[in-house]
């Protein structure tokens, strides 16, 4: 079973349905011990790095999620506002994260060589495939995936980092460290691309 | 670089789609679950029900038409029409709509905007506005007046103000609708589209208008638009989708390159 960890805000349901549709079974729950007795769980997302973790302290979830997922080796996927808190902190609420991945989350810039960006990033955007991983397989180099995001994650150690893109700036899009899994773009509105790697999540062995 | 999106426009009344030739005539074509498929697996990168239905009793229909398309396809998609209030939103989004638009709601009542921006977040706010060319004078600086109710009713309002007032307000995303180009197949109101692109710092729809391929050139360059909205011209198969993105690719538009893929897939 895949546990969709229900944090009071985000697009669960979506993720849900995209699971359902490639033939895997999830549950979502805000519950401790359905997170621990999952075989898989993920973070998915929309919403602020502040409200996220104030919502995962108050159902008592960060410890569950950094000891008996993150360093229990656990499968696990964050989405969008699932990958920044993983990481120590973010710009956002200047709100602390889960810790799970070094590093922070910090804004895009307002204007990149004196032109306005346009910021969140809404649309579909290039990702390239920096590192070989699984969670890759069968998916072209350099697809669209669907992005809604005003802020990025900047891993300390630049080696987890498996994919990029380009808004104004060359951010992290994707990053893997041993059992911990997280993209920036949202797999589940992604077209084939995306469930192609939700997929791969819920065959990937670790 | 963000691609360049192409929206199908859906009119949908009772649950079926209907398609808009100046917001009159409607006349049936079909299945919207269908039709999100049909456009799904084309390539389209998002797409836009409106619900026309008449009578409040009939509109519990477009939930179930929500429900059902989330269900079918993973792309965004959003919902207008008849969008009053939070309850409202609420209800579309669960069902499994990306976004809400709101369109002569949010005129009448401009803090909607806000509200809904706190509620789901601005991503899923989408501030849809007619607008309609008149004399431009010290009134309507833009040239164009906001007008609601299918064109019906005047404003009094200037398009760049309100698309600036809704921008504060918290819209994460502005469709400019052109009430004289819809149904034309003239093309796009680029004038306006470039000229409220290009002071709001949230993406930009342009729609109306759309009859040819170079129209969606035009309005990703011209127009400086983000996305288009496409309606007659892709409905009667006279420029799918595929053909419409590889015309643009070879004019060196960046487009998202799914073709093929969303069929592979199954």
């Amino acid at each position: 079973m895949i546990a969709i960890v229900d944090y009071k805000a985000g697009n669960l349901t979506s993720v849900a349905r995209a699971l359902d549709h490639l033939g895997h079974r999830c549950e979502i729950t805000d519950r401790p011990e359905r997170i621990r007795a999952a075989d898989r769980v993920i973070i998915p997302g929309v919403g602020a790095a502040g409200a996220t973790m104030e919502n995962l302290i108050a159902l008592e979830l960060t410890g569950v999620l950094r000891d008996d997922v993150a360093r229990a080796g656990k499968p696990f996927l964050g989405i969008c506002i699932g990958i920044q808190v993983l990481l120590d902190r973010s710009a956002e609420d200047r709100a602390d994260g889960l810790g799970i991945i070094p590093g922070e989350v910090v804004r895009f810039p307002a204007s990149v060589d004196g032109r306005p960006l346009k910021v969140p990033q809404i649309g579909w955007n290039r990702v390239r495939q920096t590192r070989a991983h699984p969670m890759f397989a069968g998916v072209p180099d350099n697809s669209h995936f669907y992005f809604v995001n005003s802020y990025y994650p900047m891993p300390a150690d630049p080696a987890v980092t498996i994919a990029t893109s380009d808004y104004g700036v060359t951010f992290t899009a994707a990053i893997a460290r041993d059992n911990v899994i997280a993209t920036q773009f949202h797999l589940e509105k992604s077209g084939t691309a995306g469930l192609r790697m939700l997929d791969n999540f819920c065959r990937l062995k670790v | 670089m963000l691609a360049k999106r192409i929206i199908p426009c859906l009119d949908v009344r009772d649950g079926k789609v209907t398609k808009g030739v100046q917001f009159l005539e409607n006349v049936d074509v079909g299945d919207p679950v269908a039709m999100a498929r049909y456009y799904y697996e084309q390539g389209a990168d998002e797409i836009v029900f409106y619900d026309i239905t008449a009578s409040n009793e009939r509109r519990g229909i477009m939930i179930e038409v929500v429900r059902a398309v989330a269900r079918e396809i993973f792309i965004p998609f959003s919902v207008g029409g008849g969008l009053r209030t939070l309850d409202d939103m609420r209800a579309v989004l669960l069902a499994g709509a990306e976004k809400v638009s709101i369109d002569s709601g949010a005129v009448r009542n401009p803090g909607i905007i806000a509200e809904g921006a706190r509620a789901f977040g601005s991503q899923c706010m989408v501030l849809s506005m007619q607008v309609k060319r008149g004399a431009p004078n010290e009134r309507f600086p833009s040239g164009c007046e906001v007008v609601i109710d299918g064109g019906r009713t005047p404003t009094g309002r200037d398009a760049l103000a309100w698309a600036r007032e809704g921008a504060r307000l918290g819209a994460g995303e502005l469709c400019i609708n052109s009430i004289d180009r819809d149904g034309t197949k003239a093309g796009y109101d680029l004038d306006v589209t470039r000229l409220i692109s290009e002071s709001v710092a949230i993406p930009v729809i342009a729609s109306g208008g759309a009859g040819e391929p170079k129209h969606l050139y035009e309005a990703f360059t011209a127009g400086a638009a983000d996305a288009a909205i496409v309606a007659s011209i892709v409905h009667y198969g006279e420029h799918p989708i595929p053909d419409l993105k590889r015309y643009l690719r070879g004019r060196g538009v960046e487009v998202r390159d799914a073709v093929g893929m969303e069929r592979s897939a199954k």
